[in-house]
């Protein structure tokens, strides 16, 4: 391993937060392909496989969609995020400061924050199953939206508390077990479609897919209360559950450390490892527990890890769900005290802990995750179009760059008019107009292009009369 | 130390993925398949600080 591995892994301290990251912070390839195969064989890939289940996908549809929705998303890192994260070196904070401007900034980093700790509150109820296991509460059911027993309330309070404070005041330690458990979490993860396949009756490397068709991914009906998944919905949702992170640029914050653009193939690791071979592995776990137990149609990571390999799977739970809600937690609190720069982090990380832990009282985010998280990205999304278009387009189209930085703008409104409008426009047509919210990032993010351009034109025209 | 350490952490990883395969082609029961990954889950956690990002 060379000396800057693992640098990404170490607490998030935002060094170079207000200048470009200079030549000898530079980290090799290796950092990045560890960094994202890490943190994307999450906790919460045990809730989004069996919701596939539940959406009634086929084995090609969902085998496909998946190859392609993570092809996508890594030639989006590769082709929009980390071509302009080597070439301005600056978090996507400051680079939209200088666009947006500061206040529209605070405003970027609330609904930021917000959804981090939602986010993080799914990651809580995933642990939270795989602790109440032991104490044998009631746990949420699939359409159970808010909490169902006081056990589970206090099972999640114990945990959300837990690693609230790891979070706080034990960071480095967490972030150091991620770096240690990764290899072993992808190995179990593997382990519990390789035992589930075995409980379902397939029994040899070539019955794997006639069976999966016949038993895992039927194609059927969706379970009530779900919607029917095709192959389009797969890969879409594959390719967009990280679109805050590609197309809407918030990995700028990391790639800008890359010696070359092409370093960002390496979050194939991250999506081959969690986002293909973890949800499959979840699938089959869900279907086995279906083929078990009909009529059982209940999302638990925990009992269904533990049905599957037993302790060690329950371990893995735990280790997968504190690793990720620990940095969640801890993005949230920095996105919060961006607004607030005059408050202790340890106070912010516990303020938000505690709304993290209130969220995850409720199932409703963990149960409609796959919603939660195509809603994520959309709320961040027009903003990584902005970016964009400012860094390439700009000059083509006849307005300044960096736009709030040169004029003293607090607030950008072509950026402030790109982010609201986009984003009220895609959620009334998923609301009102009944397209399905998998579909609508990739017209919204040609939207919140196309707004940026003409909405700059007219600021700034405007400006230059006055 | 460590290349005794780093020996223990390849074991354990083969002891997490191993016994599920022969539980798969039926050369293993559930139970042992189960007991065998806790062990190799502890020696990892146990074996692998010593070496890693040391």
């Amino acid at each position: 391993m060379d000396d800057d591995a693992g640098k990404p892994h170490a607490e998030p301290v935002e060094e170079y937060e207000r200048e470009p990251v200079p030549e000898r912070a530079w980290l090799g390839f290796s950092s990045f392909v560890g960094q994202y195969a890490g943190e994307h064989t999450a906790g919460t890939e045990l809730m989004i496989g069996p919701l596939f289940i539940a959406s009634g996908v086929s084995a090609p549809a969902v085998v496909g969609g998946l190859f392609a929705g993570n092809l996508l998303a890594v030639l989006s890192w590769v082709f929009l995020t980390a071509p302009i994260a080597v070439r301005a070196r600056m978090t996507l904070y400051f680079q939209l400061e200088k666009i947006c401007g500061r206040k529209l900034v605070t405003a970027y980093n609330l609904a930021n924050g917000v959804m981090f700790c939602f986010l993080a509150g799914a990651m809580v109820t995933v642990n939270a199953t795989a602790a109440g296991l032991w104490f044998g509460i009631a746990m949420p059911g699939l359409n159970d939206l808010y909490p169902n027993s006081v056990g589970w309330i206090l099972t999640v309070a114990v945990m959300g508390v837990l690693i609230t404070f790891v979070a706080a005041y034990g960071y480095k330690v967490v972030a150091r077990i991620a770096n240690i458990a990764a290899p072993w979490m992808v190995l179990v993860f593997i382990a519990y479609g390789i035992v589930a396949a075995r409980q379902l009756g397939i029994d040899s490397v070539e019955s794997f897919w006639p069976k999966a068709k016949e038993l895992i991914w039927t194609g059927g009906a969706p379970l009530a209360g779900r919607a029917k998944f095709t192959f389009w919905h797969v890969m879409f949702f594959a390719w967009f559950c990280n679109m805050a992170m590609h197309i809407g640029m918030a990995d700028l914050s990391v790639f800008r450390y890359a010696r070359k653009s092409w370093y960002a193939v390496g979050t194939a690791a991250g999506m081959y490892l969690g986002h293909f071979i973890a949800w499959l592995a979840a699938s089959i776990l869900y279907a086995q527990q279906l083929h078990a137990t009909p009529g059982n149609t209940d999302v638990l990571p925990g009992p269904l890890a533990y049905n599957s390999v037993g302790i060690a799977g329950v371990l893995c739970v735990i280790v997968a769900g504190w690793t990720t809600a620990n940095p969640t937690i801890y993005r949230a609190g920095l996105a919060f005290q961006a607004i607030s720069p005059k408050s202790s982090r340890y106070r912010v990380t516990l303020i938000t802990g505690a709304l993290a832990t209130v969220a995850g009282m409720f199932p409703a985010i963990a149960m409609k995750l796959l919603d939660f998280v195509a809603l994520y990205g959309l709320v961040l999304m027009p903003m990584g179009a902005v970016v964009f278009v400012d860094f390439w387009l700009a000059n083509r189209f006849g307005f300044e760059r960096n736009y709030a930085e040169k004029s003293g703008v607090t607030i950008n409104w072509a950026a402030a008019v790109a982010w609201v409008a986009t984003l009220a426009a895609c959620l009334m047509v998923v609301n009102m107009g009944g397209m399905q919210i998998y579909f609508i990032g990739l017209p919204g993010w040609f939207a919140a292009a196309l707004l940026y351009i003409v909405f700059s034109r007219l600021v700034q025209r405007k400006e230059v009369r006055s | 130390m460590k290349r005794a350490a780093l020996l223990v952490s390849v074991v354990a990883l083969a002891g997490t993925i191993l016994p599920p395969v022969l539980f798969f082609y039926g050369q293993m029961a559930l139970a042992p398949m189960k007991e065998w990954m806790l062990v190799a889950a502890v020696a990892w956690f146990v074996a692998t600080p010593l070496w890693m990002d040391r």
